[in-house]
């Protein structure tokens, strides 16, 4: 049996780094991803692991190198956060259509201006056009499991795409928590050997990787991720039955929590989904009707599993940490768009929180329960902004 | 090393690409690849010689190859050295193999040269060669720090007031000896036996190499397409382009550059290489011609410097 352990969620996912030991790690230090370089560069220099690890000038040079790489032929990880995934975002497009099937930690932290080093999604918000897969994880535990499932998702031959394993900066990754490793074997076991696609260092077929092309191709090549997303998510599901067969933790694209009876919903990604499971518990016992909804995998993003979840519901908060000056943020589109397919949709309003790190209290989600339930509140609201 | 021998080498750069007649850059690229007979895999940055071999769904090139983005091919191509070294280590892969990444001046003096200064100093085991055509010509013949000073190019045209490109372009390939770099050598196509000596030398040193190659365009430097070759020849015997190599912390002429330090051969007028070119045709008459004067002490100066760590 494995043994729980107290880490934080960057070690948490350099331990399953080691355990599934890539052939190449390529990666520059950015707040608060360091801890998972640091921690990692300790096994390489310890000689754990065969990775060549490879420390880059730059995130658009860490990113490039992991993209040679994964077309070369080899399992590839790397991990990077805010500013560091925006200087990627060109290779981000580059990555995904060239199918490489990177696994890259994101530490959340929000984007400049002002510099902030703290957490929000703004940074793996602007990505979620790029073709990655994006999961989400609420705690140290999860952050580990996701990064195990991710090489499996990422890699599978109806998949083959970059996935981004994404944890709150700070809340997460420096969190010390209890939490479960796989025993070694059973990792590797679960995450089984990698299988390339046409490697260029298969020099007796040689393939050309990254042509130019023109009007009559490039629509179809991006139509591929279509296709890709679409067999991705049965993919991540039947992984995580998988997972939950082999670890008792039982993982679901989204996940419902007192939702079966609820009139009220409030719909969170990342380590708000605890407060909020802990609010709703609170709300309970008030014999309040409400229910907390978790989106683990936000690209591709499960609209059938949320429509099942919607549909009868009276009013449903929709929580962002991050925002779309001048219309509703990421998330609460995507589940106004999955609302849109039933008769008679709740009302769904978006809250913005925890932008640049602004802690969110439960008493704060309780009172936008007390909102949604009483029908008011905007459209879009700013939870806690001074005005 | 002889030319009947090189005809029987396999070509790994097909015909068929889209290059316009004249290009320097399929030239460069065959005779570097050339000069190895194992298997290479090539990296390519954004640029003319990358979008006119790889039109999906064709492709020019008979070696894996690579393309990612602009300003990233000494990444990629690290990228593919370290997946090498890590499936070789691991026992996952066998047999030896090159790696060598192409980029035009604005991939290698502007856009890139972090990513190759990354690359050199973290000691990945490739060629770089940078076709330096002196301009951004993929996008329609743009300055880059590469660009000569007075050359017209139509983010700097020659205008009635001002003379073309105002700076002298950046001595590229002395920021890169000053890596420490174990292999560094200017080159140009007209010497076909220079070329692929230093090619064969940049692939089989054991680290980063860098080469450097002059590589007219007929569309961005406004000469006729069947000159490339003697234009690219008087680059070097004006001494705008020497000939020289850096092996080992040692500094060494070839080629003409050699004979012309050595007495045996004339270093010709820079003015016949400005009037070979429509680009510095303002330079030759006119108001602007003392701008052709101080290319001449430039190119004067640089050269002195050239004999001096050459030990000349």
């Amino acid at each position: 049996m494995s043994k729980p352990i107290a880490v934080n969620g960057d070690t948490a996912i350099a331990m399953a780094w080691k355990q599934i030991n890539p052939d190449v790690v390529a990666a520059y230090p950015i707040t608060p991803q360091t801890i998972i370089v640091e921690a990692y560069s300790d096994y390489v220099a310890d000689g754990l692991v065969d990775t060549e690890y490879i420390c880059a000038e730059s995130e658009h040079s860490a990113l490039s190198i992991c993209v040679g790489s994964s077309a070369a032929g080899a399992r590839v990880a790397t991990a990077t956060a805010s500013a560091g995934l925006a200087f990627m975002w060109e290779m981000l497009y580059v990555s995904a259509s060239m199918r490489t099937p990177i696994v890259m930690a994101v530490a959340n932290r929000t984007l400049s201006g002002p510099i902030n080093i703290h957490c929000d999604h703004s940074d793996a918000m602007g990505a979620r056009d790029s073709g990655w897969l994006q999961i989400f994880g609420e705690n140290v535990q999860e952050a580990y499991d996701n990064t195990l499932m991710a090489f499996r998702i990422a890699e599978n031959m109806k998949v083959r795409l970059p996935i981004m394993t994404c944890l709150d900066g700070f809340i997460i990754t420096h969190a010390l928590e209890r939490f479960e490793p796989l025993e070694d074997e059973k990792a590797k076991a679960f995450v089984g050997p990698y299988q390339p696609v046409r490697p260029l260092l298969d020099v007796k077929s040689p393939t050309t990787y990254g042509p130019i092309a023109m009007p009559e191709y490039y629509y179809e090549i991006k139509y591929q991720l279509v296709t890709a997303m679409a067999n991705a998510m049965d993919v991540a599901r039947q992984v995580m039955a998988e997972y939950g067969e082999l670890t008792g933790r039982r993982y679901d694209l989204v996940e419902g929590y007192r939702t079966e009876d609820a009139e009220y919903l409030m719909v969170a990604m990342g380590s708000t989904a605890g407060t909020v499971r802990f609010v709703v518990d609170q709300l309970r016992a008030e014999g309040k009707k409400v229910g907390a909804v978790k989106v683990r995998l936000f690209r591709p993003f499960p609209t059938e599993d949320l429509v099942a979840l919607l549909r009868g519901k009276k009013a449903v908060a929709v929580l962002d940490r991050a925002m779309s000056p001048g219309t509703g943020a990421p998330l609460y589109m995507d589940v106004v768009e999955a609302a849109s397919q039933i008769g008679s949709p709740p009302r769904i309003s978006n809250y913005i929180y925890g932008l640049g790190g602004r802690d969110i209290m439960p008493e704060q989600l309780s009172s936008v329960f007390g909102e949604i339930i009483e029908g008011r509140g905007e459209r879009v609201n700013y939870l806690g902004v001074r005005k | 090393m002889n030319l009947r021998e090189l005809t029987h080498t396999e070509e790994r750069l097909c015909e068929g690409h889209r290059l316009c007649a004249g290009c320097a850059e399929p030239i460069i690229a065959r005779q570097v690849l050339m000069a190895t007979d194992k298997p290479v895999v090539v990296a390519n940055a954004t640029g003319c010689f990358e979008v006119s071999t790889t039109i999906y769904p064709f492709t020019a090139w008979n070696v894996p190859w690579i393309h990612t983005a602009f300003e990233n091919a000494p990444a990629t191509i690290s990228g593919v050295e370290a997946a090498y070294n890590s499936l070789k280590r691991q026992g996952k892969l066998e047999g030896e193999i090159k790696f060598v990444a192409f980029g035009g001046d604005g991939a290698t003096y502007d856009i890139g040269l972090q990513s190759l200064s990354g690359a050199i100093e973290r000691g990945h085991d490739f060629l770089y060669v940078c076709f330096n055509n002196e301009a951004y010509m993929n996008t329609g013949i743009q300055r880059s720090g590469a660009t000569q000073k007075g050359a017209s190019t139509t983010t700097c045209p020659a205008g009635s007031c001002i003379p073309g490109k105002r700076e002298f372009p950046k001595d590229l390939t002395r920021i890169i000896i000053a890596h420490d770099i174990p292999y560094a050598a200017q080159a140009s196509p007209h010497n076909w036996k220079d070329l692929i000596e230093k090619s064969r030398k940049g692939i089989e040193t054991h680290g980063p190499a860098f080469i450097n190659v002059v590589s007219p365009c007929p569309r961005g430097w406004r000469h006729d397409s069947s000159q490339t070759i003697a234009i690219s020849k008087l680059a070097v015997e004006t001494c705008v382009w020497p000939l020289y190599e850096y092996e080992n912390g040692e500094w060494r002429l070839t080629g003409e550059s050699l004979r012309i330090a050595e007495g045996s051969k004339e270093k010709r007028p820079v003015s016949e290489w400005l009037s070979s070119q429509g680009r510095f045709k303002h330079l030759t008459k006119g108001k602007f011609t003392s701008v052709a004067d101080e290319i001449q002490a430039n190119v004067d100066k640089k050269w002195g410097e050239l004999l001096k760590l050459s030990k000349m």
